[in-house]
């Protein structure tokens, strides 16, 4: 049985502040305009949100190693998952297409 | 040896307390939470199965002995895609792990159980459920969408009964989940002292690697079904091209689970192999590192070569590009299990045992199978041949020449564990001998038909091809013959077959150890390891 | 209870992956048609989505809260924050609902009664984005549904006095999936209704 860590209070009031604040920010940053810059940020702080989660709320800072192996090969999983799909979807308009005889510019592009 | 007390003989001479007989009620039965009980449970529930899906492809390989065939096309497509949903889903999927590998792995690492055994019960409820939703699906008139459930087909226009098959899938897939999960924490937290990763037999890596597939992989399966099934239901969905949804990434996320589930299917089977052919060279196998290090890199490689089922759907160029490759990659570690294996065989005092004739069909047939695998891994030739009879050649060589062979070899090998009754040495070498025929004389031509060119789930084909069906259909009714003897001389044995002492084989490993059939908690006292794993020299054979 | 944790941990890896299809899903959608996407956020509520998020935070902390009152034994302290959990967890329902009808006035739910006549030459690719909208938060509450269930099962099992300091393993286990469920929303919010702008 492993040793069992009693979190205080004040550190679970800690991070339930941090989280709001964070939502608060992530809200306030939309209303700017940072072109992709607003996916990023937003992404960064829902990472962040769900990093204090899992660290504190959850647990994982005491888990064992190999649970923690565990929690990062789904995030692992999902990341192949998404980033391999993208690969095909953002790669599709590489090919090179001749230009039609019957106009000046190439065809291809996203639509 | 594994220090153990045996199980003392009762003095009055009736038969021993064991799992089968220490119950007898229904409700014992549907309430247990014995990993052995579950697992005859799951034995009977996928060996009915099995046939159910086999009856579907007799009626389709009949349509098949003439080019205009005997069904209309709807029939037809509706009777191979319930024999691949069947096959694949509710027997292929679970096979190995949710039967064998249930019953063997807490005995194999030396516990009285799984680690969460109502979790274990509860996956053959959900197996059971999504059974009945297929065959519902089936009862009113089957689905024609083939087992990979494209839309826009099924999403639009079939009128077929997609909605409840899909739900007898996606209930499977739980059960399939919920398995893996119990594997993969069994090995990890449930081990006896000394049984170190190092010592565990091969069959546990191979379940343990499929566990982490089952558990990666299937829960996209579940969430792909569902936005298919809200699409059909909505009329309007995410793979409508009408709305700008492309079908492609149905595929896209469909085959991220489907290509990993193929080696769900096969890494069991594997598994099965490494035990046998060790057990009947008298030898340990061969390169055990590298055998189960094998297991793990197929697990983690499986997951980035599913765009491999789209060469020719509309992936760009270099997404086929990069999964080709890495197809190509994953091909590796299988190799060297075969390798291992017939170097596992080299010098050893080999003996024919029927476990060991199917461990013989399975290198055969499975090599082939892999190679026509690389055929297809390499884009050009998978152009000419995506969607013709090679394809269906192909995974039939790694699936049935393959896992099933391996199924059948192990449900031979452990038969007398399980059942504590030996079986016919003579039928079921015979019946091994009619499957391996059968077998190939079924399969072999559609590679010919493919590679001439003949489209799969197609109901009528050109004249030319005739002959070659004919083959591939007498093959078929040969290959059936080989499934029923077994049923036949297994279920016999049952009641009149010898009784089988603890280790009628000789054989290595904790399961040898303990009475046949074991006892519900498997061990008297939670054995201490102290050896290797195959650890044959001189051995004894263990009677009585 | 070392087993317990790795067996739940792995049950919300299978999470991770079924929600995953969705996010990739969203992902190579709003990728192709960034625009559409960006033109719903004028029809998303950030002050109902906000305060659900900060519903949800608050959730989180009283779950832990009654997680570490079992490990101290601390029966009446236990039954209150899972109370007060069960509480913030149906109101996040319960504002999610008028979301929903909300949704359904303005003709926005794909496939019953969609009109976007303010964008209408984003109509046909930004129901790609309802759909996902309602498939994602729709799984999210279903989840949620069954963390009520299985808090109501604590309760019921902590006012039979089933938990202390030598087992509180149910209750850290259904914690996880509480904060599992929370995490999914924290990346729902801003990929949902933080797009594009709004007035």
């Amino acid at each position: 049985m492993t040793h069992v860590h009693i979190p205080p209070v004040r550190t679970l009031v800690f991070v339930w502040l941090a989280l709001i604040c964070f939502t608060g920010l992530t809200s306030a940053v939309s209303y700017l305009e940072l072109g992709w810059g607003n996916i990023v940020v937003a992404l960064l702080i829902a990472v962040t949100k769900a990093s204090l989660v899992a660290w504190i709320f959850m647990g994982v800072r005491y888990v064992t190693t190999l649970t923690k192996l565990f929690v990062v090969a789904g995030l692992v999983w999902l990341a192949i998952m998404i980033l391999l799909t993208a690969s095909d979807y953002n790669t599709r308009n590489w090919d090179y297409r001749p230009a039609p005889w019957s106009s000046a510019k190439s065809v291809g592009g996203s639509h | 040896m594994a220090t153990l007390v045996a199980n003392p003989p009762p003095t009055a001479p009736e038969e021993p307390v064991n799992y089968l007989n220490v119950e007898h009620t229904w409700k014992s039965w549907l309430f247990t939470t014995d990993h052995k009980r579950i697992a005859v449970l799951y034995i009977l529930s996928i060996t009915f199965m099995f046939f159910f899906g086999g009856a579907a492809a007799v009626a389709f390989r009949i349509n098949l002995l003439t080019p205009q065939g005997i069904f209309a096309a709807e029939t037809y497509n509706r009777l191979f895609s319930m024999h691949g949903i069947i096959m694949v889903f509710f027997f292929l999927v679970p096979s190995i792990p949710a039967t064998l590998a249930n019953f063997l792995i807490p005995i194999m690492v030396g516990a009285k159980d799984l680690a969460f055994p109502r979790v274990n019960l509860l996956s053959w409820y959900l197996y059971i459920i999504g059974a009945i939703l297929a065959m519902y699906s089936v009862l009113r008139g089957g689905v024609d969408t083939g087992w990979t459930f494209y839309p826009p087909y099924s999403s639009t226009f079939s009128n077929s009964y997609v909605l409840s098959a899909a739900f007898g899938v996606f209930v499977a897939g739980f059960s399939s989940i919920l398995t893996g999960l119990n594997f993969i924490v069994t090995v990890h937290k449930m081990r006896a002292p000394g049984m170190t990763w190092s010592r565990l037999p091969l069959f546990v890596w191979s379940n343990y690697a499929t566990g982490l597939i089952q558990v990666l992989g299937t829960p996209v399966l579940a969430i792909t079904l569902l936005l298919l099934a809200f699409e059909r239901i909505a009329h309007i969905g995410i793979f409508d091209p009408a709305i700008g949804g492309d079908p492609i990434l149905f595929q896209h996320l469909f085959w991220f689970y489907s290509h990993p589930a193929v080696y769900i299917m096969i890494l069991p089977g594997m598994g099965v192999i490494s035990e046998i052919i060790a057990c009947f060279s008298r030898k340990r196998v061969f390169g055990y590192n590298f055998v189960a290090f094998s297991s793990m890199a197929i697990a983690v490689l499986s997951f980035v070569v599913w765009g491999h089922h789209m060469f020719v759907t509309g992936e760009s160029v270099y997404a086929t590009l990069a999964f080709s490759f890495l197809s190509f990659m994953v091909a590796v570690p299988s190799a060297i299990k075969v390798f291992n294996w017939t170097a596992t065989m080299y010098k050893g005092s080999v003996s024919f045992d029927t476990p060991m004739l199917y461990a013989f069909g399975f290198i055969g047939l499975f090599t082939i199978g892999g190679l026509t695998g690389l055929y297809l891994a390499a884009l050009g030739t998978d152009v000419a041949t995506h969607g013709t009879y090679f394809i269906v050649a192909h995974f039939h060589y790694v699936m049935v020449g393959g896992m099933v062979m391996a199924f059948l070899g192990g449900m031979h090998y452990w038969w007398p564990k399980i059942t504590g009754r030996m079986y016919s040495e003579a039928w079921s070498k015979f019946a091994a001998l009619i499957v391996f025929i059968g077998f190939n004389l079924t399969f072999f031509p559609q590679f010919i038909l493919g590679y001439l060119g003949m489209p799969r789930r197609y109901h009528a084909y050109p004249p030319e091809f005739q002959t070659l069906n004919v083959l591939s259909t007498a093959g078929a009714s040969i290959l059936g013959i080989g499934y029923i003897i077994p049923m036949i001389y297994l279920i016999y044995s049952l009641k009149y077959g010898a009784k089988a002492g603890p280790n009628p084989w000789g054989a290595s490993g904790l399961e040898w150890q303990i009475p046949s059939p074991p006892t519900t908690f498997n061990f008297d006292v939670t054995p201490t390891v102290v050896e290797e794993a195959y650890n044959y020299g001189p051995v004894e054979e263990v009677i009585g | 209870m070392d087993a317990s944790t790795l067996g739940m941990w792995t049950f919300l890896i299978t999470e991770v992956l079924f929600f995953g299809g969705m996010f990739a899903a969203y992902a190579v959608y709003r990728n192709m048609y960034p625009q559409a996407f960006a033109s719903t956020s004028v029809y998303m509520n950030v002050i109902l989505g906000g305060t659900n998020t900060a519903v949800l935070i608050c959730s989180s902390l009283t779950m832990a809260l009654s997680v570490r009152a079992a490990q101290l034994s601390n029966r009446r302290h236990l039954m209150l924050f899972l109370v007060l959990t069960m509480i913030f967890g149906a109101t996040f329902l319960v504002i999610k609902g008028f979301e929903y009808h909300d949704k359904w006035v303005e003709h926005l739910v794909p496939g019953f009664n969609f009109r976007y006549d303010e964008f209408p030459k984003y109509a046909h690719n930004a129901q790609i984005l309802f759909f996902l909208y309602f498939c994602m938060t729709g799984m999210h509450a279903l989840h949620m549904i069954v963390g009520l269930g299985l808090l109501s099962y604590l309760l019921v099992q902590a006012g039979r006095r089933m938990y202390s300091a030598n087992y509180f393993a149910p209750v850290e286990m259904i914690g996880l999936y509480w904060h599992f469920v929370d995490v999914v929303w924290i990346f729902l919010f801003p990929l949902l209704y933080l797009i594009g702008h709004r007035r």
